[in-house]
């Protein structure tokens, strides 16, 4: 009997006690804000939406090999002689074409891993992290800024280069199999060209799997 | 219907022109459909902003603004709301059973409505002054029992079953203690008309009649109180909804407007218990002092209730919910001992004063 | 339509026609989409009336092939993968496959470095326990602590989003160090943070869920794990010591500089019912969150100045060839890393040993004879992550 009324007792008790935590509340004031009209400051180097600024890519191709999901896919072709491709803001030179360069932003997983190996500190993730998009294409993002013309060009010429290549190497096998041993000094002097390996998309290759589950 | 008494409907059915020409049943049907309509746009009213006071309530114990977008800090939110949902598409699951799950929401909230025509709003104001008053708004109210199993049973889903279930016997149980506590009340006034019990508590806040035979009728006000938290499904009784275990309970195969009649028979119910509570413990239309009694009489009625609503509101953000067997160990170990124990406290006070 | 007669059912349900009607189990699946199950977990339910008589948990909702894909990345790359496991407390994530990697390696890391793991952790920790304060809360009926909790998680994850620029999935903790430094003013923050953190314990989340009655009411005596029960299913973590084994794998087993802080393990006690129940579990991540408190405090107070990564890890991590196991304390129990190297770019072979999956097979014992409420008391009270367990 004694029992029961000391749960009764504490029963009312402890309601009231909690009744009284929320009232202090009433009177608190309120730590939200209302998302459209205020935001919050974002800090610095908050890892939200890429962004290449393209001038001071130097097409390493460092930022591809670190992302864990391949959403970045990048195309570089080998200037040709003659090619002004400037200097990076850093004092670099640039060697390299870039047709394309594209962020998969519904594959990223917001890990940071591409802009650390960056040697040019050209890809970095900014504070923009409002990018919703109807259509999940429209989450590609292309930053390189060569005229298309001109990269069709470019990529028929590294064809011509990359046949003429092939045409060379395929002489020079030919030319071994025969065992010319007479020509071979005649070719130690093309030896320096190597063949360009061109880094391709392989989009494929690995399931992308960056969601993110909430409990 | 006495005729000393001013009835808001009759009034305003004499305000039609030609209306003397109809014939007696046909004024009767009249009234009755004014009723209805004023009653249904009353609930409508409160109910919208019952909503609209109870998440700006949970938004501020929780240390949020609740709904700030629509209209001045949020206040047209619900009506947004529940434009949403008179525009949602009438959907009723495979395999339900059809007749009883499109009557199910409109019985319950018709038993939510017919509890509201005996209160006494005024003094001299009811739209209905039954000398059974009390024990009319006791059996009327018994009827969503039945209501909430054609709900959880035609849903034809074992989450709704259960919460009817629980429903069902969460109401028929909490009905013993809330009717023993209102026995007091009655015992004290010795009627059962509402505006009688009104009437006899009239003279200060002392005189009301969760003063008299004190204690015994402060506890059976508690009593009330939780018992009609259980009856209207609010925490820490909501387990016929508990969303955590049972999904939405009886209302889980509920969408659009038909969710939005037990929606609004919910708060219906929630103000048709905080107005009996008001009327039968707290006095009612009457003011507190008697110098207050400029201010009309309804206002008071209205603001007593929403006290109780607003107690009920902060209750339910603040506990965690009880279990069946708890539910039913506090209903009838607790609260059904304590209300005998009121009954003869009362009886004696008043046999012996 | 062949009329079907009442004898037939009887029969076919393997009824003597003449035995009369039987009431028969209600068979009722719980989840995948349930608001209680915490995730994808589906539990599929034999019950009689509110009455559990058996609760067998389906998983695998919400597989992604972890460990298999792992092998496929690099040392580096598998980091922001450990985050996602258990989406919760990703910094004991990292914490536990870092220093797994770093065993193999067998390289020291800088004191700093171990300073901030051990600060992140901890307050991850804080920030895990809190989750699952909050949802506990939330199983309960009660929504007010939910938003308490995550009004103080929100500072500690602010405290992340200036450290490294993560809320969620950090991939700070990196092989060799962390990726940052702290920024300046950390101490202070953090310090301020968690003086108003146990004021918030003690006055609010206390007074508010953990005592009141109804809430001992559900969860006290309710899921009660024995002692050699959660021996015998391999529970780690909060469940472990809620059934009152003492066992804290930062005292027993210190990794990294553990062993440099003072600090209680905290065990059940039985308190409010038996030893092991659901509330036991539950003040025991209370309790955990003050006692992380004081780690913090004293790891805040000791930590030196110098570097954060180690220099012996180059840009590209080379690990020797060999096998390691590895583990840490993480909120909800022992995480391993089996790691199997064979000098290559990236892990031969990764094997998990997640707490979640060993901490919720233990559920189809006790929810034996428990009401459908006392199932959702009990699975909150063993604060699963279906990331953690599927994997």
């Amino acid at each position: 009997m004694g029992r029961y009324f000391r749960d009764i007792y504490i029963s009312v008790f402890t309601v009231l006690k909690g009744m009284y935590v929320t009232m202090l509340h009433f009177f608190s004031k309120s730590v939200t804000v209302q998302y459209p009209k205020e935001r919050l400051e974002i800090p610095k180097g908050s890892r939200n939406q890429l962004l290449n600024i393209i001038e001071d890519c130097i097409g390493c191709d460092q930022c591809v090999r670190a992302c864990p999901v391949n959403c970045i896919y990048m195309e570089t072709i080998k200037s040709f002689e003659g090619d002004e491709l400037g200097e990076t803001s850093t004092g670099r030179k640039k060697s390299l074409w870039i047709p394309s360069f594209t962020i998969d932003m519904a594959k990223c997983c917001f890990c940071g891993l591409c802009t650390y190996p960056c040697p040019t500190e050209c890809l970095i993730m900014t504070d923009v992290y409002e990018y919703s998009k109807h259509d999940r294409n429209d989450l590609i993002f292309e930053f390189a800024d060569l005229d298309p013309i001109k990269a069709a060009e470019l990529r028929e010429k590294d064809a011509i280069r990359k046949k003429e290549k092939e045409a060379a190497k395929l002489a020079k096998l030919k030319a071994k199999e025969a065992a010319a041993k007479a020509k071979a000094e005649k070719e130690a002097a093309e030896e320096g060209k190597t063949p360009e390996k061109k880094p391709e998309d392989n989009p494929d290759k690995k399931t992308d799997n960056s969601g993110e589950e909430n409990s | 219907m006495t005729e000393t008494l001013t009835n808001p409907v009759l009034t305003l059915l004499r305000l039609i022109p030609g209306v003397e020409t109809l014939s007696d049943g046909m004024q009767v049907l009249l009234s009755g459909f004014l009723a209805g309509v004023i009653l249904f746009a009353f609930i409508a009213v409160f109910a919208l902003y019952a909503v609209y006071l109870e998440r700006k309530v949970a938004g501020h114990v929780q240390d949020r603004l609740g709904p700030m977008e629509v209209g001045w800090h949020g206040l047209l939110q619900t009506i947004a709301d529940a434009i949403k949902l008179l525009n949602k598409e009438d959907f009723a699951p495979k395999d339900v059973d059809t007749k009883l799950f499109t009557l199910a929401p409109f019985l319950v909230f018709m038993t939510a409505l017919s509890v509201f025509v005996v209160f006494p709003y005024d003094s001299q104001v009811s739209i209905a002054n039954l000398n059974i008053g009390i024990f009319y708004v006791i059996a009327i109210s018994s009827i969503a029992v039945p209501a909430v199993i054609m709900a959880g049973w035609s849903s034809n889903n074992k989450w709704s079953l259960f919460g009817a279930m629980r429903s069902a016997a969460q109401i028929v149980s909490y009905e013993i203690p809330v009717g023993l506590s209102i026995i007091c009340v009655i015992m004290v006034v010795g009627h059962m008309g509402m505006q009688e019990i009104v009437e006899f508590q009239g003279g200060g806040f002392w005189k009301w009649v969760i003063f008299r035979s004190f204690p015994f009728n402060f506890i059976a006000f508690f009593i009330f109180f939780l018992g009609s938290l259980a009856e209207v499904n609010r925490t820490p009784f909501d387990l016929p909804e508990a969303e955590s275990e049972l999904v939405a309970g009886f209302m889980t195969e509920y969408s659009g407007m038909r969710w939005a009649f037990f929606f609004l028979a919910e708060y219906g119910n929630m103000l048709a218990v905080g107005l009996v509570g008001a009327a039968l413990f707290l006095g009612g239309w009457q003011p507190p002092f008697e110098f207050l009694s400029f201010v009309p009489g309804w206002l008071w009625f209205i603001l007593k209730a929403l006290v109780l609503i607003f107690v009920q509101i902060w209750l339910r953000w603040t506990l965690p919910r009880l279990r069946v067997d708890q539910l039913m160990y506090v209903c009838w170990k607790v609260l059904v001992p304590f209300a005998f124990v009121c009954i003869i406290g009362v009886g004696l006070w008043e046999v012996l004063t | 339509m062949p009329e079907i007669k009442t004898e037939d059912v009887y029969i076919e349900l393997g009824r003597h026609p003449k035995a009369g009607f039987a009431a028969e189990d209600l068979i009722l699946q719980m989840g995948p989409q349930h608001p209680s199950t915490h995730g994808v977990l589906r539990l599929e339910c034999v019950t009689d009336g509110e009455i559990i008589k058996k609760a067998v948990p389906k998983i695998g909702y919400l597989h992604r092939c972890f460990d298999k894909h792992a092998e496929n990345e690099n040392w580096q790359q598998v980091i922001p993968y450990t985050d996602r496991i258990d989406y919760l407390a990703s910094m004991n994530q990292n914490f536990s496959y870092a220093i797994t990697v770093e065993k193999l390696m067998d390289i020291e890391i800088p004191e700093r470095a171990e300073y901030i793991r051990v600060i992140v952790s901890e307050l991850q920790r804080i920030a895990s326990h809190l989750i699952a304060f909050g949802t506990y809360g939330l199983d309960m009926g009660a929504f007010t602590p939910f938003l308490y909790a995550f009004r103080d998680r929100e500072t500690i994850l602010d405290f992340f989003e200036k450290i490294c620029g993560g809320r969620l999935l950090y991939n700070y903790i990196w092989i060799g160090g962390v990726s940052h430094d702290l920024y300046d003013g950390f101490k202070e923050e953090c310090m301020k943070f968690l003086d108003y953190f146990e004021e918030k314990i003690h006055n609010e989340y206390n007074p508010l869920l953990s005592f009141n009655k109804i809430f001992i009411e559900r969860t006290a005596n309710v899921g009660i794990i024995t002692p050699e029960q959660a021996i015998d299913y391999g529970l780690t973590g909060p469940c472990l010591r809620g059934s009152g084994i003492d066992w804290d794998l930062r005292r027993d087993d210190p990794y990294s500089i553990y062993d440099r802080f003072d600090f209680e393990v905290i065990v059940g006690k039985g308190e409010k019912g038996t030893v092991g129940d659901s509330w036991d579990r539950y003040m025991v991540r209370i309790w955990e969150m003050v006692e992380s408190i004081r780690i913090i405090r004293q790891a805040l107070q000791q930590i030196p100045e110098g570097d954060i990564i180690s220099e012996k890890v180059g840009k590209v991590v080379k690990v020797p060839k060999g096998e390691v196991y590895g583990r840490t304390e993480t909120p909800r129990g022992e995480l391993g890393f089996y790691l199997i190297s064979e000098g290559g770019k990236g892990p031969a072979r990764l094997k998990s040993r997640s707490p979640c999956f060993s901490n919720l097979c233990v559920i189809e014992e006790m929810s034996q004879g428990y009401m459908l409420a006392d199932l959702v008391a009990i699975l909150a009270s063993i604060d699963i992550v279906l990331g953690c367990i599927d994997r």
